[in-house]
């Protein structure tokens, strides 16, 4: 194991803001902490950094303790949400700073920043000056900036957030890649999903500062461990169902989960795509009223009344995780999607199949 | 890439262990603070303490201390000081801000040349103000309240306008731009929305300009003759013409208390102004002048031009004589005035000791005030009362009457060893106390602004805290530090009060030989002093010049 955080506890005066957290990075992975503001991913971060000091717990580097090492001698990269670039160096100036605080001679740094900035895809930018970089700009000259003593580990402090919606899905993707090529190990910190399974070889989820659950992508989507897991990745809903044979039923129809799933009794989490609108062909579902209709970019987003809802003992999303959640929230109300061709309108009513792609089955 | 283990496990040689290493910067820190503290208790609190010892333990026969206190003379004193820095304090204000509004809000061509005109006058020797605008009052020779007034609120405008006008360039326009969209007529979102969001730096800089104007020497010695006075010029007057010691002590006290409090007052003030710096970069807030706003800034073109009335008309007097336009001022600087008025020194040669004194003054109060800073910019996250008192502190040389400072040192210097008392250094240890506060207020609020999470980015790559320092606090602010130090060298070259005290009668400074000169009859020693003045007048915009050039950031205070 590469980094090890063991029962780290860090308080301010009064405030817990990490208690008690486990954690393991391997060589070479990338692990994303996940979790909305304010859960002390950040401040997990910035110990790890050598920023804060942990009130309890240790953190090791390949077994070795690092109380004792200050921040500079960690040998840690750090990327900051908005670069934090040296405004009174140029690209080059802010890539190499890392080279010359570690004694590298003027030639391999050249050489060291030229194949950084062609690594991060802004080769020749060397005299430029930061100010007058774009925030996608910056960020990858951030990235170059940190990558280049070799760091041991990365450190990603929401690097992405910062950025417009298109640029940040490109720049998700350019790192990921370059993380995989240059097989470095990274923690990043973000609160957005997308970024963390882009990136991520696992997935930490957190909350007022203690860790939920840690997986890899696909299983911490499809297999929450909590409800509060969940909710917070995108389930709206929460309805009791029972497993038998990888096939889940609930009250709202069956679907495939999965051979893996255990057999028995488990509850199923509602994702806005959840239920979508049945097609000609398809049998079975259940029938609803629709009461609103929303058009997206993909599809048409249609909040439905199902009838006896409240009997089949549904929880619905009294505590949507974020904004990027369905609309779902009266009481017996759900969301589901309809295909933008043909979708129906306030008052019809439709017939609902479970999607298993916008389901997630926690323990019971 | 980054997995070759060998190369990881560095040796941990010199490694400290945390507390040890935690001990050690509060050390650095204690250092930094302690240095400037030092200073300050040896050449600041300890003349003036026994200054006013030795007035207050003085058996000599006369009024008791406390009846000086209540007499209704010392009270009519008080109110005339007071009255008069009300009334100045007023003046800069209304002259300042359209100034203030011109440089923070207005696109408008010449910004940067009324930038440089206002500061002038701040930046000018008090005598010379003084005689600039006794030539513009030439008329009332026993002294005018008028001239006064015009003469302390003339070198404040630039306090306000650049305090003020600082605070604006960064205060987000949208708010007055929502408040315009929801109905509000241009004056209308000015004072419900923009006036309000500026009270700091207006408090600030109010607060500042009343203590300059209260405790201002130069000019209403050269203004007020006989008839005017205020507390630092009475207590100039009792301690160095009528030798009673017990009355200046007294009315020091008085000064003193009212001096912390002043300063007390902006700390304040300051302390909301400088969490809200970052607000937005000047840039995106100056646009070109719309509709009414021409007004303001046409007001503002008269407020600069009215500030150039007396620099001009110096500069006239100084080249007018009876005979018509003469050099024979400037020519007289060769020599050393009529009937040898200052004992054979040569105009030019107290020139030369005025530009070598200011420089010895500069290297000091800047090594006191970037350390100042420093300690001040780190400290507020350990012992926050500390930092507060430390700055204000910092600020008291400021406010305290230079004539107390002075005579301070001449009863108190001859303790330290070698006599200090005829010591060369004496004058320029003296400048460095009034430039230091100048020092600190140009350089600590850059230092505050520098994203701390900067120096943690550093430390990340591999910078130890003295290389954080080094790499990123000293870039950034290197422009800051220059331009303290420009200031403080013109503040140090027409420092008048504390060093009309101590220069030794052989060695006097271009504004003590002024001093001398207006204080002796002969018209050549007049046209001389004007020449005097002119001449400082010219070093002094030289270095504001090149101060505004290293300028960038509009964060500084004055």
């Amino acid at each position: 194991m590469a980094l090890q955080v063991n029962g780290v506890t860090v308080r301010y005066g009064g405030l817990t803001a990490v208690s008690g957290v486990d954690l393991s990075v391997a060589d070479g992975e990338v692990l994303a902490l996940l979790g909305p503001s304010g859960c002390g991913k950040s401040t997990l971060l910035r110990a790890v950094a050598g920023l804060e000091r942990p009130d309890e717990g240790e953190i090791r580097w390949d077994g070795r303790d690092l109380a004792d090492v200050p921040v500079h001698r960690r040998e840690f990269g750090l990327v900051f949400q908005d670069g934090q670039l040296f405004p009174h160096r140029d690209v080059a100036g802010n890539v190499a700073f890392g080279l010359r605080m570690r004694g590298v001679e003027r030639g391999g740094q050249a050489d060291r920043v030229a194949e950084l900035l062609e690594l991060v895809g802004l080769a020749g930018y060397e005299r430029r000056r930061v100010t007058e970089l774009s925030g996608g700009e910056q960020q990858r000259v951030a990235l170059a900036r940190a990558l280049a003593p070799h760091p041991r580990l990365l450190l990603l402090d929401e690097p992405l957030s910062a950025l417009d919606r298109a640029l940040r899905d490109q720049l998700a993707v350019d790192l990921a890649d370059l993380l995989r090529r240059t097989g470095t190990t990274a923690l990043l910190v973000t609160h957005d999903h997308d970024e963390a399974f882009t990136l991520a070889d696992r997935v930490a989820v957190m909350s007022a500062g203690r860790l939920l659950q840690v997986g890899r992508p696909a299983e911490v989507w499809r297999r929450p461990a909590t409800e509060r897991v969940a909710r917070f990745l995108g389930c709206t809903a929460v309805v009791p169902a029972r497993v038998a044979n990888g096939v889940v039923t609930s009250a709202l129809g069956d679907a495939a989960v999965g051979a893996d799933a255990p057999d028995g009794p488990a509850r199923l989490g509602l994702r806005a795509t959840a239920l979508r609108v049945a097609g000609e062909g398809e049998s079975g579902g259940i029938t609803a009223e629709v009461v609103q209709r929303v058009h997206r970019r993909e599809h048409v987003r249609l909040l439905v009344r199902v009838p006896g809802v409240a009997a089949a003992g549904i929880e619905n999303g009294a505590d949507g995780a974020d904004g990027a959640a369905g609309t779902a929230g009266a009481v017996g109300t759900l969301d589901a999607t309809a295909p933008v061709g043909s979708a129906p309108s306030p008052g019809d009513e439709v017939r609902l199949v479970l999607d298993p792609d916008g389901l997630a089955l926690l323990p019971a | 890439m980054a997995q070759d283990g060998a190369r990881l496990s560095r040796p941990g040689a010199g490694r400290v262990r945390p507390a040890g290493r935690a001990r050690l910067a509060g050390l650095a820190l204690a250092g930094a603070a302690a240095l400037p503290l030092g200073f300050l208790a040896v050449f600041f609190a300890w003349p003036v303490a026994a200054i006013v010892g030795i007035g207050l333990r003085s058996t000599e026969r006369g009024p008791s201390v406390l009846a000086l206190l209540t007499s209704a003379e010392t009270w009519s004193l008080v109110g005339f000081t007071l009255g008069q820095a009300v009334a100045a304090t007023a003046l800069a204000l209304l002259a300042g801000m359209p100034v203030a509004f011109l440089m923070a809000r207005c696109a408008v061509p010449l910004r940067g040349l009324v930038r440089l005109l206002v500061t002038l006058p701040f930046v000018l020797p008090t005598v010379v103000v003084g005689m600039a605008f006794r030539t513009l009052f030439a008329g009332s020779d026993d002294g005018s309240v008028l001239a006064i007034v015009l003469a302390n609120g003339f070198f404040n405008v630039a306090v306000v306008a650049r305090t003020v006008g600082g605070l604006w360039a960064h205060t987000d326009r949208r708010a007055e731009d929502a408040a315009r969209a929801l109905g509000a007529s241009r004056w209308r979102a000015f004072t419900s929305v923009v006036l309000p969001s500026l009270t700091p730096a207006i408090t600030s800089a109010a607060a500042v300009v009343f203590l300059f104007c209260s405790t201002s020497f130069g000019v209403v010695l050269v203004l007020g003759a006989a008839r005017y006075r205020t507390l630092e010029t009475e207590i100039y007057l009792r301690t160095v013409q009528l030798l009673d010691l017990r009355g200046a002590a007294a009315l020091s006290l008085l000064q003193l208390a009212a001096v912390v409090a002043a300063l007390a007052l902006g700390a304040r003030a300051r302390r909301r102004r400088e969490t809200a710096l970052r607000l937005r970069r000047a840039a995106e807030t100056v646009r070109r002048p719309q509709g009414g706003e021409w007004g303001v800034v046409a007001l503002a073109a008269g407020v600069v031009a009215l500030l150039m009335v007396p620099i001009v008309g110096l500069v006239v007097r100084s080249l007018s004589t009876v005979d018509g336009w003469s050099l024979v001022g400037y020519r007289a600087l060769l020599g050393s005035g009529q009937n040898d008025t200052l004992g054979g020194v040569s105009g030019l040669a107290a020139a030369v000791n005025s530009l070598r004194t200011a420089f010895d003054a500069t290297l000091l109060a800047m090594a006191l005030g970037v350390l100042a800073s420093v300690a001040l910019s780190r400290l507020p996250r350990r012992s926050p009362r500390f930092a507060h008192a430390m700055d204000v502190a910092l600020m008291l040389p400021l406010g305290v009457s230079a004539v107390t400072v002075g005579f301070g040192y001449l009863v108190t210097m001859d303790a330290l060893p070698g006599d200090f008392r005829t010591s060369p250094l004496l004058v320029p240890f003296a400048q460095a106390l009034v430039a230091t506060p100048l020092v600190v207020r140009t350089v600590l609020p850059v230092l505050r602004a520098v994203d701390d999470r900067l120096r943690q980015a550093a430390a990340t790559l591999g910078a130890g805290p003295f290389r954080v320092w080094r790499e990123v606090d000293l870039p950034m602010v290197g422009r800051a530090v220059l331009a303290a130090a420009g200031f403080a060298y013109v503040v140090a070259l027409g420092e008048f009060g504390a060093t009309s005290f101590l220069a030794r009668p052989d060695a006097p400074t271009l504004p003590v030989a002024v001093g001398r000169l207006i204080s002796r009859p002969g018209e050549l020693n007049n046209q001389m002093a004007y020449a005097a003045c002119a001449l400082l007048m010219a070093l002094t915009a030289a270095v504001v010049l090149l101060v505004e050039r290293a300028r960038v950031a509009e964060v500084g205070e004055f």
